[in-house]
């Protein structure tokens, strides 16, 4: 059974308190072009334990919104609080994994994921016992004293979800944090996120634009329309849990994914039209 | 693990090939004629003459005077030539005023200003260690610069994320992520350096490897000038060495 709302239904989930509230997002950017509505109107929230899921065309505003939530991006309409407490800048409660390779080079994986706790003040023997237990919980063991550049790809961002799982934050927040890598180890990559949410319990908020990692991993899927970015449905998704990337070949699963294909499909055909009339216009020019 | 031992022998050995056969055919060239022998000494002749310039020369002393200085030059890089670069990426209004001309300073031949540096400094290893700061100063300010504005955003954004103040974000972040750019500029900064110091010295008979340089030439002892030529070499490799050797203990990821 597949559940969807509108935007104009309520899109809540909230079983328990909501922990994370984004209240009428309007994001504005200055252009060449002019004034460039990069995300308008979005509201959305997120139970403590919900793992949500925001997908969405290229260049819908998604990074713009992880930006905001995340504290990084200023000057927003609207507002962004979690468990009751306007976000104004980076919040403690909000750990951030990035798209980018975002691992230290200069440090090994102990000491990239001890690295919040080294700013937070905490003693070297007791920041190293703690930063060994989310290295494990990131299947890391064994691979403590080694650097980035002797990991792959995929172990490299687990590395970075150790490192910001080290700093406790109420809410994980990633941006496409398996996009630079190969389907099988994103798959792998997503069981890994499940059992860790499991573990943890820990409330997650994951932008992406792969809609196989959206309905494996999230309670609900948030589909954001082409530019400017809004709420187009939101999909509440109901697999059971403990999942595994073995629920792909699911009938469920895979209506799932077809659900969500034909909301984005109109967005991403938009957005290929709109970057075609802009090379287009750029060539006349 | 002898495989690999084997593999990084491999590069060495071809290094050392190479150096060998080169040295053999300039030795050909002389002897055959078709390179004067009495404008450039045979390479034998240049080995032979090894043990008397460091025994009648004194080359062991002359050697460390140079390396002092040099050693001097490159402390002084490292403080003043990080330092301005660093000044020069945080304060954008400086850096665009000044970053032409320190790109217009790195190719002038500083060298030419050692009168100036004499009245200054007098005929003294000042004058000699100052040239060689003043000829590296421009590339390790441009490197640094360079390795610090290089710096991943990512890497940028998640110290902002953690909440870390301006001063621990340069620290923890930007330093370290511009570190091995800056020890290219402190290595290119050492032998614009080294150049300048063995040249001041040749120029005012004064000093270590340099002056005896000149006091060879003027004595037309060509194979005696060549082997001390070899000892500024080896200042260079030692140096090379030890920045090396610093960088893999700063980064020892690289």
């Amino acid at each position: 059974m597949t559940s969807a709302t509108r935007p104009d239904q309520a899109p809540r989930a909230s079983p328990s308190a909501p922990l994370l509230v984004a209240d009428d997002i309007v994001k504005k950017f200055e252009t060449p072009d002019g004034v460039m509505t990069a995300v308008d109107g979005m509201s959305f929230d997120v139970a403590a334990g919900e793992f949500l899921a925001v997908i969405g065309p290229s260049g819908c505003g998604k990074s713009t919104l992880f930006n905001i939530i995340g504290g990084l991006l200023g000057d927003y309409e609207g507002r962004v609080t979690v468990a009751g407490e306007t976000v104004t800048g980076p919040h403690p409660s909000v750990g951030m994994v990035f798209q980018e390779e975002s691992a230290f080079p200069w440090r090994t994986v102990t000491e990239n994921v001890a690295f919040p706790l080294e700013i937070a003040g905490m003693p070297k023997a007791q920041r190293i016992e703690r930063a060994r237990h989310f290295i494990d919980l990131v299947g890391l063991h064994g691979f403590e004293k080694r650097y980035p550049a002797e990991l792959s790809g995929g172990m490299r961002q687990r590395v970075a979800i150790a490192r910001t799982l080290a700093s406790e934050p109420k809410i994980l927040l990633m941006d496409e944090p398996f996009g630079a890598l190969d389907e099988q180890t994103r798959l792998l990559l997503g069981d890994k996120v499940l059992q860790i949410q499991d573990q943890l319990k820990q409330t997650c908020l994951l932008i992406t634009h792969n809609i196989t990692e959206a309905v494996q991993l999230a309670d609900r899927v948030l589909v954001m329309s082409y530019r400017p970015g809004t709420l187009k449905r939101m999909v509440a998704i109901d697999l059971p849990r403990p999942r595994s990337s073995e629920i792909v070949s699911s009938d469920k699963f895979g209506h799932y994914v077809a659900q969500i294909w034909r909301d984005l499909r109109e967005e991403a055909s938009r957005g290929m039209r709109d970057d075609e009339e802009h090379m287009l216009g750029g060539h006349k020019t | 693990m002898i495989a690999r031992t084997q593999r990084n022998l491999i590069p060495f050995a071809l290094g050392l090939g190479t150096l060998i056969a080169a040295i053999a055919f300039m030795e050909l060239l002389i002897r055959v004629g078709l390179v004067n022998r009495f404008i450039v000494p045979m390479p034998s002749q240049i080995a032979g003459a090894f043990e008397r310039v460091i025994v009648e020369e004194d080359i062991p002393h002359r050697f460390l005077v140079t390396a002092r200085e040099a050693l001097w030059a490159t402390t002084l890089l490292a403080v003043f030539g990080i330092g301005i670069g660093i000044l020069l990426y945080r304060v954008k209004l400086l850096r665009d005023a000044t970053e032409t001309w320190v790109a217009a300073m790195a190719s002038a031949p500083t060298v030419l200003m050692y009168p100036l540096f004499l009245v200054i400094f007098g005929r003294s290893e000042k004058t000699i260690i100052m040239m060689g700061f003043v000829a590296g100063l421009p590339a390790v300010i441009l490197k640094t610069i360079e390795g610090l504005a290089g710096t991943r955003r990512v890497l940028v954004d998640v110290g902002r994320s953690l909440k870390l103040s301006e001063v621990q974000l340069f620290w923890k972040i930007y330093f370290p992520a511009a570190m091995p750019t800056i020890f290219v500029g402190m290595r290119l900064g050492m032998i614009f350096a080294l150049i300048n110091i063995v040249g001041v010295e040749f120029l005012i008979n004064f000093g270590g490897l340099g002056q005896l340089i000149n006091d060879l030439a003027e004595r037309y002892d060509l194979p005696g000038t060549y082997a001390a030529i070899c000892f500024v070499i080896l200042v260079s490799v030692l140096f090379f060495f030890l920045t090396d050797r610093l960088e893999k203990w700063l980064r020892p990821a690289d």
